[in-house]
């Protein structure tokens, strides 16, 4: 075939193909570095709550209630007398967590659901494309708020209300992930192989479509984040005196023009929590897509 | 370039003789696929409640003798993906039967069935998991099969690499940081991985550079030479199939038309279809388009398949006869076969070489 | 040579990158195209020869775009014209022809209003008069029953049908010049042949010039006269097709003709070219070819080589050049 020199040639031209095609370094993806610093910020908050707040958020003084910021209460006291800052900072705890939590179960139960529909088509396909479709045409808070008020208010079932609601899209965007890998060539390979069908959904499909639900996850849990903090809003989510940044907001509003803070700040963290999400699914919808996918 | 003894070559299935050498190593009998389309409800009412029937496959008739490069040749509607599809095991024949060394090869394959015979695909961008490295895409399949034990995986992946060609820094690599070229030959150490005796390379080196593509013909023909495969090579590239294989099988419709060694099927078709086929080819040293043999037309859809012989309606040699009466693939001479009623007396088929 | 119908001179195409260099990926392309030759332009994949033929179309994917050199259609400058000038020049004079021709076809319109659309708009005819004229070029095209036809969509032809549509889109207005990307490639060998047969008694009827990318040696040396071979961006060798595939002066032109099967001689081994494409972030300095080259020396690697006249009309960008033959290596 070819000279010793030749295949020697070729074999440093292919060491050096590799190092030139290598893959882009997650550290030089901007998006993804901001998201990590921002909700990493935020998760280190929650975690450190108990170090870092000055106060017990439900801890009431009342003969200092609604003070403006000083030196002692740095944003304040709300109405009754609880320190702002510190409900700020444990209230990170809950609306992360409930965020974090409310999505991964639909994630997982819509995922599998989705992949296993996709995969085996026919008439499981059918079934279950028709009850996401009578899913999808209620309105999401609609949805929720009437879960809620069946299920009653608490932790508990602000889980089971969205995940009741949410699963369809995950299903959906699973499914339609998985119609699409199974016709690419190395699934049949890895049938020809010899590969049971759960294998190659576990372990060959899987970590070729979850990428997609992994990204709208974190539009997810922005969504959720909002979904509770609007029910906190409405009265409706977790219960009092529990420091959540959604009832945050709703205690400050009567007080908007005097003590602006108080609804205000909570409000910036919402948007702070949901901006580094967004860079965070940006950032991973990057890492996971086209360098990668090819 | 022998394989170590650790595992038989080929493990037959348990009723095949061992002994017996003048089986084929594949042999398709009678071979039907058909697609009963679902029709709209419109159409079903403007087609008067007749279903779509695609006949992508009609009553095939092949052999792939062992250790040979067979090459099957065809345009769209030939069938010829499909028939390599069955072949390796990935859709089911509606009708006929497969012979695998001499014993029927069951449709659905299971576990051990499918080491015998394994596939090589087109592209070679959707046929390697982009999130598996090379290394462990062959460990898993090594593994799975028990090829070799787990301590000797990373050597067994070496010297599967070491085949096609590549070297070891490539197990630690991702598909995406491979060329065409680079990834087609990884695809090749995948399929040899559990060691098949029988290859079945769709149209393999058809999304490649000419000049990469000679690479993997090379390893191809070493491939046969070394270790004893039979290849089954799917192309529509003549000068491809003329350059890699030892005897051609050309398709039209659903059907295999012609089958010979390939000097002679170049130098001798008899078949019209094989005669139009080589003069489309575009040539290195002759001057404009050869004027000898145009061809009408477009390739025909397999919905719609004529009665009688299947090309007639685009033969230029076509007798009333043609219409009426569906050929049987024969002898016409020593080692050649032909579906054509006429091929006997059609000598001016044959090819004036430049 | 009398003024030629297209002139290129030191293309250069890329990518630009703010403050740092661009990086090209077309470097220093020249060549000419005279009233009713044919071009063919052949290389493998990344060797720019699709993106040369964008860029005379006006056809370059956004964040491409021509970094230096001129373009000349008759003498005019295209490169810098803008953009309304551009079209009202180009659309009844240069017709280009894609590779995929479902994608080129729009899958919503018939094919006959298709076809229609440019006399209307740039030869000024009426509807019925463009429709007559889009019934005429599908007659011409090979297109059997074209009144019938001509009320079809895109998604109910064949393959090769709507290649020939989209010839004859192209050659609705009769332009000077045609330019085809690999337009044959994605087609059966037949319809290959058919359609290429069909390129060639149409522009030898109205005279028009073509441009031809493709990869296939053999499609350039029976569809066209002259031919510039691409590698890595540049041209290194350029001549008359007769004159280059015979007496190859460029060894990636060499090594093309070494590895690529030819049906007329089946028992000459093939000779891959050793090594890998090259990668266009990743340049070498010098020769981009001197990687895989067997005849390379020291001088290669430090500039690239320029275009040295091996006989006339023959052009090859080798140091080497005037030496290598194809008897100097063994065969």
């Amino acid at each position: 075939m070819m000279s010793p020199a030749e295949v020697l040639n070729a074999r440093l031209q292919q060491r050096r193909a590799l190092r030139s095609r290598s893959i882009k370094p997650w550290y030089r993806n901007g998006a993804l570095v901001a998201g990590i610093v921002i909700v990493g910020s935020l998760v280190l908050i929650a975690v450190l709550a108990p170090l870092l707040a000055p106060y017990d958020p439900i801890a009431q003084e009342l003969r200092n209630t609604l003070a403006s910021p000083s030196a002692e209460h740095w944003l304040g006291t709300d109405k009754f007398g609880r320190d702002i800052l510190s409900r700020l900072i444990w209230g990170a705890q809950v609306d992360l967590r409930v965020g974090f939590l409310a999505v991964l179960i639909p994630f997982v139960f819509g995922s599998v659901l989705g992949a296993i529909a996709g995969y085996f088509g026919g008439w499981l396909d059918t079934i279950l494309m028709r009850i996401v479709d009578v899913f999808f045409a209620f309105p999401f808070y609609v949805m929720v708020i009437v879960l809620v008020f069946i299920f009653g208010s608490g932790e508990a079932s602000i889980y089971l209300a969205i995940a009741a609601v949410s699963w369809v899209s995950y299903a959906k965007i699973v499914r339609g992930e998985v119609l699409v890998a199974k016709k690419q060539d190395y699934v049949t390979a890895a049938r020809l192989g010899g590969m049971s069908h759960g294998r190659i959904l576990v372990k060959h499909i899987g970590p070729n479509v979850l990428s997609q639900a992994i990204i709208y996850g974190m539009s997810d849990i922005v969504m959720d984040i909002m979904a509770i903090v609007t029910l906190g809003y409405l009265g409706l989510g977790i219960a009092p005196p529990t420091a959540e940044w959604g009832s945050m907001i709703n205690d400050g509003q009567e007080f908007i023009t005097t003590q602006w803070q108080q609804a205000t700040i909570p409000g910036l963290m919402v948007v702070v929590a949901s901006l580094g999400l967004s860079f965070l699914g940006d950032g991973l919808s990057d890492l996971m897509s086209p360098e990668r996918r090819k | 370039m022998t394989m170590p003894e650790a595992q038989p070559l080929h493990a037959q299935p348990s009723n095949a003789d061992p002994t017996a050498t003048d089986f084929p190593a594949l042999r398709v009998a009678n071979l039907a696929k058909s697609y009963d389309l679902p029709t709209s409800l419109l159409s079903r009412i403007s087609n008067r409640g007749e279903k779509a029937t695609l006949r992508a496959l009609d009553g095939v008739e092949l052999q792939l003798n062992r250790g040979e490069i067979l090459a099957l040749v065809g345009e769209s509607g030939s069938g010829k993906s499909t028939l390599a599809k069955i072949l390796v095991g990935s859709t089911t024949a509606t009708a006929g039967e497969i012979q695998y060394h001499g014993a029927p090869m069951p449709a659905r394959r299971g576990k051990d069935d499918s080491r015998r015979i394994q596939m090589v695909f087109q592209d070679p961008y959707s046929s390697l998991n982009p999130r598996l490295t090379v290394g462990a895409m062959l460990r898993e399949l090594l593994l799975l099969h028990a090829i070799v034990a787990a301590k000797q995986v990373r050597q067994e992946s070496k010297r599967l690499l070491n085949l096609v060609g590549l070297e070891e820094d490539a197990l630690d690599a991702y598909p995406s940081q491979f060329s065409g070229g680079q990834r087609q030959r990884i695809a090749i150490a995948r399929a040899l991985a559990v060691r098949p005796d029988i290859l079945i390379a769709d149209e393999p080196v058809s999304a490649l550079d000419v000049s990469v593509q000679a690479t993997v013909l090379d390893l191809f023909a070493s491939l046969r030479r070394d270790l004893g495969l039979s290849i089954l090579f799917v192309a529509h590239n003549l000068a491809v199939v003329q350059h890699l294989s030892d005897r051609v099988a050309v398709m039209y419709l659903g059907r295999i038309v012609e089958v010979a060694e390939t000097a002679e099927l170049f130098r001798n078709p008899r078949h019209p279809y094989t005669r139009a086929l080589i003069d489309s080819i575009p040539r290195m040293s002759a001057g404009s388009v050869t004027e000898a043999f145009q061809l009408e037309g477009e390739p025909p859809s397999p919905f719609d398949v004529p009665s009688g012989c299947r090309f007639n309606p685009r033969c230029p040699y076509a007798v009333d006869a043609c219409r009426t009466t569906d050929p049987v693939l024969e002898a016409v001479a020593p080692a050649h076969l032909s579906a054509c009623i006429r091929a006997t007396e059609l000598t001016e088929l044959a090819v004036a070489r430049v | 040579m009398t003024d030629p119908l297209l002139s290129v001179r030191s293309l250069s195409i890329g990518v630009k990158r703010g403050s740092t260099d661009p990086t090209l990926i077309v470097e220093d392309v020249s060549f000419d195209i005279a009233k009713g030759e044919r071009f063919g332009i052949v290389g493998e994949s990344g060797s720019g020869k699709s993106l040369t033929l964008r860029a005379i179309g006006d056809l370059l994917p956004r964040g491409v775009e021509v970094l230096a050199g001129s373009i000349r259609y008759n003498g005019t400058e295209l490169i810098g014209m803008p953009r309304s000038s551009r079209s009202k020049l180009m659309g009844p004079e240069i017709a280009m022809i894609f590779q995929e021709p479902m994608t080129a076809l729009n899958p919503v319109v018939r094919v006959g209003e298709q076809i229609a659309e440019g006399p209307r708009r740039y030869l000024g005819m009426t509807r019925a008069e463009s429709m007559t004229r889009a019934i005429e070029m599908m007659a011409k095209t090979g297109i059997p029953d074209p009144v019938r036809r001509a009320r079809a969509y895109p998604h109910e032809l064949s393959g090769g049908l709507r290649q020939r549509i989209m010839i004859a889109m192209a050659l609705s207005c009769d332009p000077r010049l045609l330019l085809c990307d690999e337009p044959t490639t994605a087609l059966d060998v037949t319809v290959q042949h058919q359609v290429l047969r069909l390129l060639e008694d149409l522009c030898d009827d109205s005279g028009a010039a073509l441009a031809f990318v493709t990869h296939d040696l053999a499609v350039v040396n029976q569809t066209c006269t002259d031919l510039a071979v691409m590698y890595s961006g540049h041209i290194v060798e350029s001549g008359t097709v007769r004159e280059v595939l015979s007496d190859p002066r460029h060894p990636y032109t060499q090594g093309l003709l070494d590895s690529a099967p030819d049906f007329d001689r089946p028992d000459r081994p093939l000779i891959p070219i050793p090594g890998f494409p090259p990668n266009v972030a990743s340049r070498p300095s010098g020769c981009p070819f001197a990687p895989r080259c067997p005849f390379v020396v020291e001088a290669c690697r430090t500039a690239m080589p320029p275009m040295v006249t091996v006989a006339p009309g023959h052009g090859a960008a080798c140091i080497e050049a005037d030496r290598i033959s194809r008897e100097l290596v063994a065969r």
